[in-house]
């Protein structure tokens, strides 16, 4: 009896361990990204660091706006375009699909969230980017544009998926409730369903802002990389690619490598408070 | 005259025929009661009535339901009409997650009425008529999930009301309350008789005795048996309605 206790208690240490072990990388990632991104922003100055409109490492220039815009306009770009299209493929995966299609449509966005975001930047490089560049006749169709359209398939996955099972959970005695009042199943679903789901409906958008936003692979790839400040048609570079492409040949202790660093402890808060807004929207869902 | 006339009526759930040859005329601005044991197919018949059984994947039938003197079941019928003209209240309270004013003016709104001192309005006088006014004229905006559950079943029948109907179908509307509710619920019916046609499928043989001016009796799909409440309830022509309300089954 006391020797299985014992083990009950080896066991229990074991696993607070585990979960100590995760808690403990996400404090030393925090720490270590203030402390090696605090310098940089010291040295050039938070309001230019963070406004300035030229970033040209060789030449000393340090302003990243240039890359916030990119990243903003992106995301916003591809939750513009990714959330009706997710929204609406999740009301007829949950309302009004047969069974067999609905299968067959849930096995391809499984596949989708599963293809790894290089494969998606090869084939925004080899499909997209001349499609764009023949569309509007530019000399390179590697754009914001192209950016967008990636990230806009790359998050449909999470949209779908967890607005869907938002959907699924609104009981069906509300969807009775409005068809007995004499409204049509389209009505029903707008009105009622995604009504009564949208705080989940809300935190699918809130996942996919934060998967678009952290996002480097795949929009390196089709954006054109130079640090422009953001056009739609024009080549852009975002926070997440700006430190990719810089950090190989930054020398050890140099401002430039500093600087990438601020640069990930500004993409690091842009994060935070996206999951900050999961959390209070999560909450407020639990109440409702 | 009968609001709803139901001929020879036939109802199969795939292979398994619920109801049996139903012919009933039911009166207007009165009060029926549909009785009988668990699975007699009391419900499914309250359900024929304004097609709710159209979402039942499967169900198929056969006869005639008219309801003023048209068949509901013809091809030309637009279903959401018949079903504002036909309101339903649930066995379990169902307000929609949103505010008490929203609940009730969602049926108007949807029917096309935009502006907003008419939906206050309709909002006021449809709480008044569920008698529920008085209780939540200082709290439209609240969630109607905050409410108690006999709260919300009169919300529900308020809000049935708030599209104008002319018939009201309530499926067991009391069978998840408490007596206190109950009773408001029933003193509410018969307020509202006045006004509507009211069919109401109780398992309560009481309340069916209480409120209701017809009562039909059905057993296995079948309907045995259809009279005056007392009739029924006093001088069962059928053995077996004999049976069940002196409680030998059920």
């Amino acid at each position: 009896m006391k020797q299985k206790q014992a083990k009950e208690t080896a066991i229990e240490i074991l696993f607070l361990i585990f979960g100590i072990v995760s808690v403990g990388f996400v404090l030393l990632i925090s720490v270590y990204l203030i402390i090696s991104g605090i310098p940089a922003i010291h040295e050039i100055g938070l309001g230019k660091f963070l406004f300035g409109k030229v970033w040209a490492s060789g030449q000393g220039q340090f302003g990243i706006l240039p890359f916030i815009l990119t990243s903003i306009y992106g995301t916003a770009g591809a939750i513009l375009l990714g959330v009706p299209l997710g929204l609406m493929t999740a009301i007829y995966l949950s309302k009004a699909a047969p069974k067999k299609l609905s299968n067959v449509i849930h096995s391809a966005i499984s596949l989708l969230a599963g293809i790894p975001s290089v494969v998606y930047g090869l084939v925004g490089m080899t499909i997209l980017v001349p499609a764009i560049q023949h569309a509007f006749r530019l000399s390179s169709g590697a754009c914001l544009l192209a950016a967008i359209l990636v990230l806009t398939v790359m998050i449909l996955p999470y949209i779908i998926n967890v607005s869907e099972t938002a959907l699924n959970a609104v009981p069906a005695e509300y969807e009775e409730a409005s068809l007995a009042l004499g409204a049509t199943e389209t009505e029903t679903w707008f009105r009622v369903s995604v009504k009564s789901a949208r705080s989940g409906i809300l935190a699918s958008i809130i996942q996919g802002t934060g998967r678009a936003i952290g996002e480097a692979m795949a929009i390196i790839m089709v954006s054109g990389n130079v640090a422009n400040m953001p056009k739609l048609l024009g080549s852009v570079r975002f926070l997440t690619t700006a430190i990719v492409s810089e950090m190989s040949y930054a020398s050890y202790g140099s401002l430039q490598r500093n600087a990438l660093f601020s640069i990930g402890l500004v993409l690091f808060l842009f994060i935070m408070l996206i999951n900050c807004l999961l959390r209070v929207v999560g909450r407020k869902g639990a109440d409702a | 005259m009968d609001a709803v006339t139901v001929e020879n009526l036939n109802l199969w759930y795939g292979d398994h025929q619920a109801l049996f040859d139903v012919n009933m005329g039911i009166p207007e601005k009165s009060i029926t009661a549909l009785i009988g044991p668990s699975g007699c197919g009391k419900s499914t018949f309250l359900k024929t009535l304004n097609r709710m059984n159209d979402l039942v994947k499967g169900c198929r039938i056969e006869g005639t339901v008219k309801f003023n003197d048209k068949d509901i079941y013809a091809p030309d019928v637009d279903v959401t009409l018949l079903r504002k003209k036909i309101g339903m209240v649930f066995q379990k309270p169902n307000p929609f997650p949103m505010s008490i004013y929203d609940n009730i003016a969602y049926g108007p709104r949807l029917h096309g009425i935009k502006s907003r001192s008419k939906l206050d309005e309709i909002v006021e006088t449809s709480l008044k008529q569920a008698a529920i006014w008085e209780e939540t004229k200082d709290s439209l905006k609240k969630s109607a999930l905050a409410m108690s559950g006999g709260q919300q079943q009169r919300l529900c029948i308020a809000r049935a009301i708030a599209v104008n109907p002319e018939v009201l179908l309530m499926d067991e509307p009391t069978s998840a309350l408490d007596p206190i509710s109950t009773g408001k619920i029933e003193d509410l019916s018969e307020t509202l008789k006045k006004q509507y046609t009211i069919i109401i499928v109780t398992h309560n043989m009481q309340q069916a005795v209480r409120i209701s001016d017809r009562t039909a009796f059905f057993l296995l799909g079948n309907m045995v048996e259809y009279g005056t409440t007392d009739q029924i309830f006093n001088t069962p022509q059928d053995k077996r309605t004999e049976d069940y309300i002196t409680g030998r089954f059920g």
